[in-house]
């Protein structure tokens, strides 16, 4: 053993005794962690109280609107008008998990259902195949989730800036090419193949479906997966550890923009119509449903799962007070009860799952 | 005036994983200026922030004019006039001087903020400040560092205040503004206001202090030395002479053939640092020593990528790297421990697993899909080897000591088989029974072959690890030799400029 220090002369012993007694502390302190909080704050428990919650909801249903609420039909009709605004808010989760946000998506899936029901559009669509449509819609989506992605990584706009403008531009230009008409879906193949219905199913939930499955996949699974949560829970630490962050966060909102493209092609399949009005507050409902789901707005943290509960509830809730002739304002009062109560729980959760430091 | 105004005794804090503080004692007089000398992680940031009102003591007692008194809050602190100015100045650039001034207990009536009013009395204490010159309408973003400083000691003045603690408040002056910094206090103080003054210049603490108190390793080591006289051996001594002797792990007896790994030429950023050349051979560990401030961490942060160079460069085993990327650094076998762990290293909520494999995520997957029973294991691999208590990975980084987790972050290059191995600070916040075990890991690593480049403030560490030594002052390399050839007192001697007389 070399002593390199030169002054002091070696006087007492290191107090191991201390460092182990701080590590055993610091041990005991995780083992009561592991019982209730490591269960609430696993993805499963952070789940269960929102399965909880949605069945509370459906027992309300039950029990008020009776067998109008609990049918094989009414059940497949709130998943189908789950599945539009459900795709966008699994794109979202990505956004919102990364650090970012996207005040846009409604704008953008008006100008994908716009740009795809164009004449032109359509005409390709007749004299080829209804597939162009989808592609159209899905490249505008992509397009402009890259300018949105390219403005917050390398033009250092805040998210909430840069979308801002998107959210405003987006939709106008959807006003110019549309000139404000709504825009009637003549190729057939496109709504007769998305309205219909797939082993007894429609095609809508399947879709649904499968973008959820594919979210999911993504999220844990992938490289992908584990470097948003990485950018999004410390941007430094992973920049650091040579993740490119400013390309991975470009990526995020391009997913998202494509998650619209999809919704748009849904929602003109669904209502046979292109047009400048659609995807109206398709922004906050996705925020909402994302962040009742469970993850972070700071980012860093969230589950897809969580977020097709949070959609299913928002969708269940109307469905509810539809059925019970309630009108739309009430329904909007008992939504914003919901997040409030919602994100208050889950605070009381983040906080007992972390110490103070 | 006999008794003190304020007297501290036996202050302990303890944070997760480590004793900040561990038995200080203070007193402070008043109309005296009391000064605060120690090597860096000796106490004194913890300590102003317990006098602030910012921290709770774990145990000990504050007596503050004879009496006992718990500080529970910061307004708690500045209502019996203990004012702090800290070094990152807490101003809102955005509000004007007066309104800085008198930020939190505004001059209103029925809410209206009566603007002429403050201002006026904004200006009396600009002027008392020997300052008049400074406008209370001005907004606080544009002054300078200097201007900054001066409406924190009247935002200090516009409270009652008794005691003001100015946690190194030369950093950011230049000579004139600390000759005026200096007429200020001695005004103060003649006024009966105490002033704690930490500062790493012990010329400074002989021309304005009157009392040193001396902390180290969190306790009190020397208190009521006279600022004036006392030999600076004496204070350097009582700063360095440690009773816990860090255990260094032996070095090997190299003949010096390792190639060269990392060459860094003549590279400069700014105004950071300018001139740094070095290179370091496969198996050796090169220190690097110097104040806050002398461009340690700027030099890692460049060779890493994270700051762009002016001028020179930084080349692995022969291959020149791009400037300012930290992908080509990380792609050429380039690992960083980062000062901040916790802030620039890890991912506090994740699992142990997913933090060691950040830097290697590619590794574990096919076509993007990852097998994570691969990643699990080969993280259990690296840390069992690297003795991470406890060893479970899938426990969230957040719950474990400091050590620990420097261990977790070591680990991540570990897994990456890095070449060469830049560690900013790695013991700081760790345990000092923990300190040895990562020396160790450290050595071995350089055993195995990476060139390691290490950076810290505590001189003992880097001439007990390193084989090399470089020593730094404002930016510039001013000694390299072996690390035998140079002993604490003669480093302390050059990174504190002429204080050595």
């Amino acid at each position: 053993m070399s002593e390199q220090t030169p002054a002091a002369p070696p006087t007492t012993t290191p107090p191991a005794d201390e460092h182990r007694r701080i590590e055993a502390a610091a041990a005991a302190e995780g083992e009561t962690q592991s019982r209730f909080v490591r269960f609430m704050t696993s993805p499963f428990g952070r789940n269960l109280g929102l399965i909880v919650a949605l069945l509370v909801l459906c027992a309300v249903g039950a029990a008020t609107a009776g067998d109008r609420f609990v049918s094989t039909d009414n059940m497949l009709t709130v998943l189908r008008f789950s599945a539009v605004i459900g795709v966008v808010s699994i794109g979202m989760t990505f956004v919102i998990i990364g650090g970012g946000i996207d005040l846009s998506v409604g704008a953008i899936v008006a100008l994908a259902s716009v740009w795809a029901t164009t004449l032109a559009t359509q005409t390709m669509a007749e004299d080829t195949h209804w597939l162009i449509m989808v592609f159209v819609a899905c490249a505008v989506g992509v397009g402009c989730g890259l300018v949105n992605g390219v403005l917050v990584a390398y033009g250092g706009m805040a998210p909430f800036i840069a979308t801002l403008a998107m959210f405003a531009a987006a939709r106008g230009l959807a006003e110019i090419i549309s000139e404000k008409r709504t825009q009637i879906v003549d190729v057939r193949g496109l709504v007769d193949v998305i309205n219909g219905e797939f082993i007894g199913i429609p095609v809508l939930i399947w879709i649904f479906a499968i973008v959820g499955a594919i979210g999911w996949v993504l999220l844990n699974r992938t490289t992908f997966g584990r470097r948003t949560i990485a950018v999004g829970g410390n941007a430094t630490a992973a920049r650091l550890a040579g993740i490119a962050v400013k390309r991975h966060t470009v990526l995020l909102y391009v997913v998202l923009g494509l998650a619209c493209g999809i919704a748009a092609i849904m929602l003109t399949a669904r209502t046979g119509t292109g047009s400048a009005t659609h995807g109206g507050l398709y922004e906050l409902d996705a925020i909402a449903a994302v962040v009742i789901g469970g993850t972070l707005l700071t980012g860093g943290r969230g589950t897809i799962v969580g977020t097709i509960i949070g959609v299913l509830i928002f969708t269940t809730l109307t469905n509810v007070f539809t059925l019970n002739n309630l009108d739309s304002s009430t329904q909007a009062v008992a939504k914003g009860a919901i997040i409030v109560v919602a994100v208050l729980l889950q605070q009381r959760v983040a906080v007992r799952g972390s110490d103070s430091t | 005036m006999s008794d003190p105004l304020l007297q501290m005794h036996g202050i302990v804090k303890v944070f997760p994983g480590v004793r900040a503080l561990d038995g200080v004692d203070l007193d402070v007089r008043a109309g005296e200026v009391h000064c605060l000398l120690g090597q860096n992680g000796a106490g004194k940031s913890t300590l102003i922030k317990v006098l602030a009102g910012a921290h709770q003591p774990d145990e000990g007692e504050i007596r503050w004019q004879g009496e006992q008194i718990r500080l529970t809050t910061p307004m708690a602190a500045m209502k019996n006039g203990i004012a702090t100015i800290y070094q990152e100045l807490d101003l809102v650039d955005g509000l004007t001087v007066a309104e800085n001034i008198y930020l939190g207990h505004e001059m209103a009536s029925a809410g209206f903020a009566r603007r002429g009013e403050t201002q006026k009395a904004a200006a009396a204490l600009l002027s008392r400040l020997g300052h008049p010159e400074i406008s209370p309408r001005r907004e606080v973003g544009a002054l300078s560092a200097a201007g900054k400083q001066i409406v924190s000691m009247a935002r200090a003045l516009s409270h009652d205040v008794k005691l003001i603690i100015m946690d190194e408040p030369s950093a950011v002056l230049d000579q004139e503004e600390v000759a005026r910094l200096f007429k200020v206090i001695r005004d103060l103080t003649a006024e009966g206001v105490a002033v704690v003054y930490i500062s790493h210049r012990l010329e400074e603490i002989r021309q304005i202090g009157d009392r040193v108190t001396v902390l180290k390793d969190g306790r009190t080591v020397a208190t009521g030395l006279a600022a004036r006289d006392t030999p600076t051996r004496e204070l350097t001594r009582r700063m360095t002479g440690r009773d816990i002797e860090y255990v260094f792990p032996p070095r090997q007896s190299r003949d010096g053939d390792g190639s060269v790994v990392l060459a860094v030429r003549d590279l400069s950023a700014g105004k950071e640092f300018s001139g740094v050349d070095f290179e370091v051979r496969a198996g050796e560990i090169v220190g690097l020593a110097g104040l806050v401030g002398s461009g340690r961490s700027e030099i890692l942060e460049t060779i890493y990528g994270a700051r762009k160079a002016s001028s020179g460069s930084v080349s692995v085993d022969g291959r020149t790297l791009r400037n300012g990327s930290v992908r080509a650094a990380v792609g050429a076998g380039v690992g960083l421990c980062p000062e901040e762990r916790k802030s620039q290293g890890l991912l506090l909520d994740e699992a142990i697993y997913r933090n060691v494999s950040l830097a290697t995520i590619g590794r574990f997957a096919r076509g993007g899909f990852l097998n994570r029973g691969d990643e699990k294991r080969a993280a259990t691999e690296h840390i069992k080897s690297l003795d991470v208590r406890p060893a479970d990975v899938e426990r969230a980084v957040r719950t474990l000591s400091g050590g620990n987790q420097q261990k977790v972050v070591l680990a991540r290059w570990l897994l990456r088989e890095c070449r060469v191995l830049l560690l900013d600070e790695p013991t700081r916040g760790v345990d000092v029974g923990a300190r040895s075990e990562i020396y160790a890991l450290v050595r071995r690593l350089a055993d195995e072959g990476v060139a390691v480049v290490l950076v810290s403030s505590e001189v003992p560490e880097v001439l007990g690890l390193a084989d090399r030594v470089l020593v730094l002052r404002d930016g510039v390399v001013v000694h390299t030799g072996p690390a035998d050839d140079i002993d604490e007192h003669r480093v302390l001697d050059l990174v504190m400029e002429g204080s050595a007389a």
